[in-house]
């Protein structure tokens, strides 16, 4: 039987979940642009909210809308963000992927957990202890919800 | 550190509200009572609180899940309240949004009517809503009054004289009779 979750007050979501997408968009694109993807993927998040059917996954689905909005500023062609980044002194952010921006597409009909698992770790290259931590759940959880996700896409890819 | 900032937390959610994408916007007041939960719709005021906890999830049930703190939207509600608690305003003007039957919704209409400065009875206002036995039901109303102090269960009193119940506590139902009689406040 499955449980049914009540969707929260937005609130509720936005308080949750808020510092753990802002760290991902802050990794992904410097601390600078990283401010305005927070605010688009937090009101994208508010217009889907009333479709939601149920309250699971949220961390998951938050972060694949934050992870789709990154990719969607690598494509834009006044990309600073490796400016950014080396006038901070920080380390370099991987290069605009086409690879990880294809995978988001590819991985787009997994469920929310396995594809925030599958895009994360392998379009972020992100170890799974950290996946777990931001899926809200453990590393085994995490490795378990990326090879289901992989495997779920070879059987697709096989159709 | 990669962490939101206050502006950041700000500029959030005054493009959300800005946005006309909240079922509810909410703040919480500073007032001579303590703090006051106020909530609006686009439509108008939904909810006064005075215990600001737990109002959340009543509120995305009967309004719409997007409930979001924002204090743009509170703010002509804020300031119709500091002129009220500054004795310089006597009547709220403020559009209601409010999800309640006929029944809760004919004697808030009637308690609109109760002046300022001036007190009623329960029974009194039971006669006036045409259910001259309903003191009782009156006072559950009241008790449930989704916007006080805008909407003035406050000078609904017993009909010997008592203050008798108040959401707010005794207290603040004497705090807001003796402002309202002008009287130097303790």
């Amino acid at each position: 039987m499955m449980d049914v979750v009540t969707v929260p007050p937005f609130e509720s979501f936005y308080a949750e979940h808020r510092e753990a997408v802002f760290g991902l968009l802050a990794r992904r694109l410097g601390r600078g642009r990283a401010e305005d993807a927070f605010q688009e993927t937090f009101l994208r998040a508010l217009r889907a909210y009333p479709r939601l059917e149920h309250g699971r996954h949220l961390r998951a689905w938050v972060l694949t809308i934050a992870e789709r909005i990154a990719i969607d500023e690598y494509r834009r062609p006044n990309n600073t963000s490796a400016h950014e980044h080396m006038e901070l002194g920080l380390e370099a952010p991987p290069e605009p992927q086409a690879a990880y921006a294809a995978l988001a597409d590819l991985t787009d009909r997994l469920p929310p957990t396995e594809r925030a698992a599958v895009v994360l770790r392998y379009g972020y290259d992100l170890p799974y202890d950290q996946i777990g931590r931001a899926l809200g759940s453990s590393e085994e959880a995490a490795r378990q919800a990326a090879s289901s996700g992989v495997r779920r896409l070879r059987r697709e890819g096989a159709r | 550190m990669n962490t939101v900032t206050p502006e950041l937390d700000r500029r959030f959610r005054d493009a959300a509200a800005a946005a006309g994408l909240l079922d509810v916007a909410y703040d919480v007041v500073d007032s001579p009572l303590g703090p006051l939960l106020v909530a609006v719709s686009e439509r108008g005021l939904c909810k006064i609180a005075f215990d600001p906890d737990g109002q959340l999830e009543p509120l995305a049930r009967s309004y719409g899940r997007r409930v979001l703190r924002s204090a743009r939207p509170v703010d002509p509600v804020r300031r119709q309240l500091d002129e009220y608690f500054e004795g310089t305003r006597h009547e709220f003007e403020l559009p209601l949004d409010l999800t309640v039957g006929e029944f809760y919704a004919q004697v808030l209409g009637e308690l609109a009517r109760v002046p300022y400065g001036e007190t009623t009875t329960y029974g009194a206002l039971a006669a006036r809503t045409g259910h001259p036995k309903g003191a009782r039901a009156i006072g559950t109303v009241m008790h449930n009054n989704p916007v006080p102090i805008v909407l003035p269960c406050h000078r609904v009193i017993g009909s010997n004289g008592s203050l008798t119940g108040y959401g707010g506590g005794l207290p603040a139902k004497r705090f807001l009779l003796e402002l309202e009689r002008g009287g130097t406040l303790f």
